[in-house]
């Protein structure tokens, strides 16, 4: 299968590749899928006294194209409050990527990484 | 060094050069291109004499009678002529057969296509190293049971199975017995006049010779009888009708003739370069390879890269064309389903790469190999979750996955 140049470009470079200290107040953490579907997307937030997403990190185990929508998300969430980043969809990520068909979970996985990582700041902000 | 590096043998083997020139030797009319069934002028018996002579070619590299030789498309059609044929043929003595489930799509979807026929298949399920017993066999086998078939070596691990103990098994019940030979034949001795074999499946490709040729080996004494699966001019004995594509027979046959000359050598030049490409992972951490270590052929390694998963892995391996133990790269999502008959769990079913070696391999394609494997797991394990638990101590079976 050929991969668009941008899955490429954000595989052979991911961006933002790490983890915060789960246990600092301001990092939430997501993390999604399962070993055995093949793909685990772990997506940490760090996020401000007012609400914006200063920082974020991913592991991702998967294929090409889940390491390319995580390294993306990270990207887009910084500097987006969490409402904000509540709005990224999975067909903005797969059309960025320009994912084909099969790898449309990855994105569908992304999304979900960032809404886990959201719930986990209100959870622990009593939100 | 010629980049990328093609360590996919198993999937097919480049036409050898001296193959090809033979074989155009054959398709134009300045070559032989006549119908080997034309039988009143030169140009077709010329074409026959040439078949029949690649027809003796593959007999003499596993022991056979050129006359137990017949041409086919492929290995699948071998199998789909062997098991059917056989089933349709003696489906009077009973309607149930045998098979194991690692074996190749091209026996399984035969035989669920027999299932929805009205009869009954068991799909014995291998040990953890891929090899099946003849007494899982032998608990399997009932009155009704008319065929068994199994693989001589398996396409994605490797392993070579006992095909001389359990023909003797078959032989002394009765039953018909045919073997899907397509990755043993050239790769290891076969000499069907001691195996108790009935019917035995080839490949013209998987031996440097071209795609869209196979044989079946159909045995005569005893006399092994088919159904057709395939009707028309009455070619090959009535057992497979359609023109033979001399040009193919000719290549598939001087392949076939290279490899009884020239395999005893390459099998040691292909295990000295196993050997190396593996002493050069093994000490990767949580690697691990698949399937009986002893019982194996050398141009065939699958090896499983723990907390990485294999679409990526192949993906970073870029200039070395290998395949995936897992199927990601088709549309399905499933890990493959002979390494998940071994009992190995999904993900490290995921994380599984074959390697396999050929007769180009280069030592400094295998050196190469290495480095670039040991860059990639290094690479996608500082990226992967899974691995930071792992280092963390946590089991991951205790861990609560969403599935999706």
């Amino acid at each position: 299968m050929a991969y668009s140049n941008k899955v490429i470009d954000h595989y052979e470079n991911p961006r933002n590749v790490g983890s915060f200290d789960k246990d600092d107040a301001s990092v939430a953490t997501g993390m999604v899928g399962a070993p055995a579907c093949g793909d685990v997307m772990k997506l940490q937030i760090k996020v401000n006294a007012d609400g914006i997403i200063e920082d974020a990190k991913f592991k991702t185990y998967g294929c090409g194209s889940a390491i390319a929508s995580s390294s993306l998300v990270t990207e887009w969430v910084k500097g987006k409050s969490l409402d904000e980043a509540q709005q990224i969809k999975n067909t903005d990520i797969a059309q960025e990527l320009a994912l084909p068909p099969v790898k449309i979970h990855c994105s569908i996985l992304a999304e979900d990484a960032i809404k886990a990582a959201i719930a986990d700041y209100k959870q622990k902000h009593g939100g | 060094m010629k980049l990328p590096i093609y360590l996919d043998y198993a999937a097919t083997t480049p036409v050898d050069a001296r193959v090809a020139e033979k074989m155009m030797q054959f398709l134009t009319m300045d070559g032989e291109f006549g119908n080997p069934a034309s039988r009143s002028h030169r140009f077709g018996w010329q074409a026959e004499e040439a078949v029949e002579i690649a027809r003796s070619q593959i007999a003499e590299l596993v022991n056979a009678d050129p006359r137990e030789i017949v041409f086919t498309s492929g290995a699948t059609e071998s199998n789909n002529l062997a098991i059917k044929g056989a089933a349709d043929f003696y489906h009077k003595k009973g309607k149930h057969l045998i098979t194991v489930k690692t074996e190749h799509k091209a026996t399984l979807d035969t035989m669920r296509q027999l299932e929805r026929e009205g009869y009954e298949v068991t799909y014995l399920e291998p040990q953890t190293d891929g090899l099946v017993t003849v007494a899982m066999l032998e608990a399997a086998i009932r009155p009704d049971t008319s065929v068994v078939s199994v693989m001589f070596v398996n396409n994605e691990i490797g392993v070579v199975q006992d095909i001389a103990a359990i023909g003797e098994l078959c032989r002394s019940k009765g039953i018909i017995f045919h073997v899907d030979a397509a990755q043993a034949a050239s790769k290891l001795d076969i000499d069907l006049q001691t195996l108790k074999v009935d019917l035995m499946s080839f490949s013209g490709h998987k031996a440097y010779g071209p795609k869209g040729i196979g044989a079946l080996f159909v045995r005569r004494k005893p006399r092994i009888r088919l159904e057709a699966q395939m009707h028309g001019g009455g070619h090959e004995r009535g057992m497979r009708s359609g023109t033979l594509p001399t040009h193919q027979i000719v290549a598939m046959g001087e392949a076939f003739r290279l490899a009884k000359l020239e395999m005893h050598d390459e099998i040691k030049r292909i295990t000295a370069l196993r050997d190396r490409l593996i002493n050069g992972v093994k000490d990767i951490e949580q690697v691990f390879l698949n399937g009986n270590r002893e019982h194996r052929v050398p141009h065939i390694t699958n090896i499983s890269f723990n907390y990485v998963e294999g679409e990526s892995l192949i993906m970073a391996l870029k200039d070395i064309a290998v395949s995936s133990g897992s199927a990601c790269t088709s549309a399905s999502l499933e890990p493959s389903y002979v390494l998940r008959a071994l009992g190995m769990s999904d993900e490290l079913a995921h994380s599984s790469i074959r390697f396999s070696i050929g007769r180009y391999t280069t030592e400094e394609q295998i050196d190469h190999t290495i480095k670039i494997v040991h860059q990639a797991i290094e690479k996608l394990r500082a990226m992967s979750p899974l691995w930071d638990m792992y280092k963390d101590g946590v089991d991951l079976n205790t861990v609560a996955w969403v599935a999706h």
